[in-house]
């Protein structure tokens, strides 16, 4: 990892109780970010993406547990921190906006009330203090007239206002990280783009670093600037973004990518079909097997694959892929 | 009804303001008729136990007449008890100590329910697992049968009595409250709650509870009723506090007189039947108004 990491995660290792046994749900994934970056983290659904973000909040359901690995913030071991120091930690360190904004907020307190209660915990400040803060805040997010919204409930405000709310509370500490969780997934897309512009604003003047987790190629196109993507809990492919994106190493990152519609100018008889990747995310039980998870699906698989697994390899400059095929040919297959 | 108003000061400059959640209960409650009737003869019996001995002096435990006098006659508008104590001050008398001890063992209780319902939905575990076991044990006791044990043993004063009936009728609001807690401790808001750091105590007292509400609220209004009737029942098998006068004592009083002197029985009978159906009546209309899924009815 790259030592001026604010936040690195090495060899994390996530394991579930389940009636299969002990399942790692996160297996061995390495990753770091520096200070005012944007990492998006890619993958379908059941990756492991939001439980990579959980471990980090140590916010995981009952029946999950770290079992390897380090998340050091600015050096701190926080698999090892005390409960309530990661409660110190948790909004003001390291916060987290969530999927689902009409949610992810309490019905039964005005959005400045719930700004606020962040500030008075973590700051110390006065009621009438933290009051006055989160008008600034909803201003930071741009939501229009911040001084009566601020009593204004989560029911009288939009998915994209709510979303802004959720920002402004999960800013409202300056944290050095932010997990933004498929923020803008139950977003229209014109609010999903001002969304994104306002995660990229406030990145730029307070220097926090986002990990933009999201199932959505383009997202990540648009607002990363490097890029791990997972599939099964392990991470198969990362890199700088453009990198990945022009020259993708893994068959699986090359799926994802061939399966972003394209907008084309105008209407020709040779629209382009949309690919898919077949098959489906392999079933719990078969995580941490000793081969190459995505082998059913994949078309270059070799015998290696499913007698081994593959180690991350750096391929080129930062730019890592397990993968045991060298350089398949992505342009004969999947365009 | 103040609706209209509403309406009208309502445009403007946000067309589609939406109200707020307490105005729309509110709102809702004043719809339902026989909630408002329920809650207008609430507030005209909880008006007079209050000021009602202020202005009707006589001493309720004072000898005035012979006994038995009829109602309408000598000037006592609802006659005179097996002692000759005049039956209409009994009455605006006892009132205050039938709502206190009703609502007094309905607060004991929903505080006892809340407790327990709150840690055992909110921990899991084995906290769950004992304080439900705890519930369960509470839930198949003969509440009567032991509620006259404590007033046996403590002794039939108001505070016993009170203790006595919160601490048997608790059961329900626990179970309601884990119910909600259950539910509520899924949700997202409480996820991102805990995402800036909130503690467990925050999360249950600040998050879920006020979310948890509703129900809790509709059950501890009918616990009210349920706790006069439970109270008068005490009473009426003599487990009353012997120096203070209440609907339930009454009747307990003229017992041995009920076929020959029935109105002894009839007018505090019917003072506790109008209040808890009056209670009931406020607790089905909360229970609309607060329900989202009956509210379009």
């Amino acid at each position: 990892m790259m030592p001026d990491s604010i936040l690195s995660v090495e060899n994390l290792t996530v394991t579930f109780k389940t009636r299969f046994g002990l399942i790692p749900v996160i297996d061995d994934v390495s990753f770091g970010i520096v200070p005012g970056e944007i990492l998006g983290i890619v993958g379908e659904s059941g990756c492991g993406k939001t439980m990579t973000s959980l471990a980090i909040m140590r916010l995981m359901p009952e029946q999950g547990k770290v079992t390897g690995g380090t998340i050091r913030l600015a050096g701190e071991d926080l698999v090892l921190a005390s409960e309530p120091r990661m409660r110190d930690i948790r909004g003001n360190e390291i916060s987290m906006v969530f999927q689902e904004p009409m949610t992810s907020l309490n019905p039964v307190f005005s959005v400045g009330e719930q700004i606020a209660e962040v500030l008075i915990a973590h700051q110390g400040l006065s009621k009438r203090e933290a009051k006055s803060q989160a008008v600034g805040l909803l201003e930071a997010v741009k939501i229009p007239l911040p001084a009566r919204r601020v009593n204004d409930y989560p029911h009288q405000l939009s998915g994209g206002m709510r979303q802004r709310v959720m920002i402004a509370i999960a800013l409202a500490c300056k944290p050095k990280v932010l997990i933004a969780d498929e923020p803008t997934t139950a977003l229209d897309v014109t609010v999903q783009a001002h969304i994104f512009e306002l995660l990229q604003e406030l990145r730029d003047q307070t220097g926090t670093s986002i990990i933009l987790i999201t199932h959505d190629m383009a997202s990540v196109a648009e607002m990363a600037e490097r890029v791990m993507v997972m599939y099964a809990g392990r991470k198969v492919e990362e890199g700088p973004v453009r990198e990945v994106l022009t020259n993708p190493l893994h068959p699986y990152t090359q799926g994802l990518i061939a399966c972003v519609p394209h907008l084309t100018e105008t209407i020709t008889p040779e629209r382009h079909d949309l690919l898919e990747i077949p098959g489906m995310v392999p079933p719990m039980r078969h995580f941490g097997r000793n081969e190459c998870l995505f082998a059913p699906r994949c078309k270059f698989v070799e015998e290696r694959c499913r007698n081994e697994r593959p180690m991350d390899g750096e391929r080129a400059a930062n730019h890592l892929a397990a993968c045991w095929v060298e350089n398949p040919n992505a342009e004969k297959v999947f365009a | 009804m103040p609706e209209p108003q509403a309406a009208q000061a309502k445009p403007e400059l946000e067309a589609v303001r939406e109200e707020h959640p307490l105005m729309e209960t509110v709102r809702m409650f004043a719809k339902n008729y026989s909630a408002v009737a329920g809650f207008s003869v609430l507030s005209v019996i909880v008006v007079v136990s209050l000021i009602g001995p202020l202005v009707y002096t006589t001493d309720p435990f004072e000898m005035v007449w012979a006994p038995f006098t009829h109602p309408g006659n000598e000037g006592f508008i609802l006659g005179t008890d097996y002692l000759g104590r005049d039956l209409l001050a009994q009455i605006i008398h006892g009132g205050k100590a039938t709502l206190a001890v009703g609502c007094a063992a309905a607060l004991l209780s929903v505080f006892i329910g809340i407790t327990i319902g709150a840690l055992s939905g909110f921990y899991r575990g084995w906290v769950e697992e004992v304080l439900m076991r705890i519930t369960e044990f509470f839930q198949v006791l003969p509440t009567l049968l032991f509620s006259m044990v404590i007033v046996a043993l403590f002794g039939a004063s108001l505070p016993v009595i009170t203790f006595a009936i919160g601490i048997v009728s608790w059961t329900a609001v626990a179970r309601i409250t884990r119910a909600e807690f259950l539910r509520i401790r899924e949700l997202e808001y409480v996820t991102a709650s805990r995402s800036v750091g909130a503690r467990n105590f925050y999360l249950m007292m600040q998050v879920i509870l006020p979310n948890a509400l509703p129900p809790i609220v509709v059950q501890a209004t009918l616990m009210v009723g349920s706790a006069i009737l439970f109270e008068a029942g005490l009473s009426f098998l003599g487990l009353s506090d012997p120096n203070v006068m209440s609907w339930g004592a009454i009747m307990g009083n003229n017992r041995q007189y009920i076929l020959q002197e029935s109105f002894t029985l009839m007018y505090p009978g019917l003072a506790i039947f109008i209040t808890v159906l009056a209670i009931s009546l406020v607790g089905d209309g909360l229970n609309d108004a607060l329900n989202p899924k009956l509210r379009q009815r």
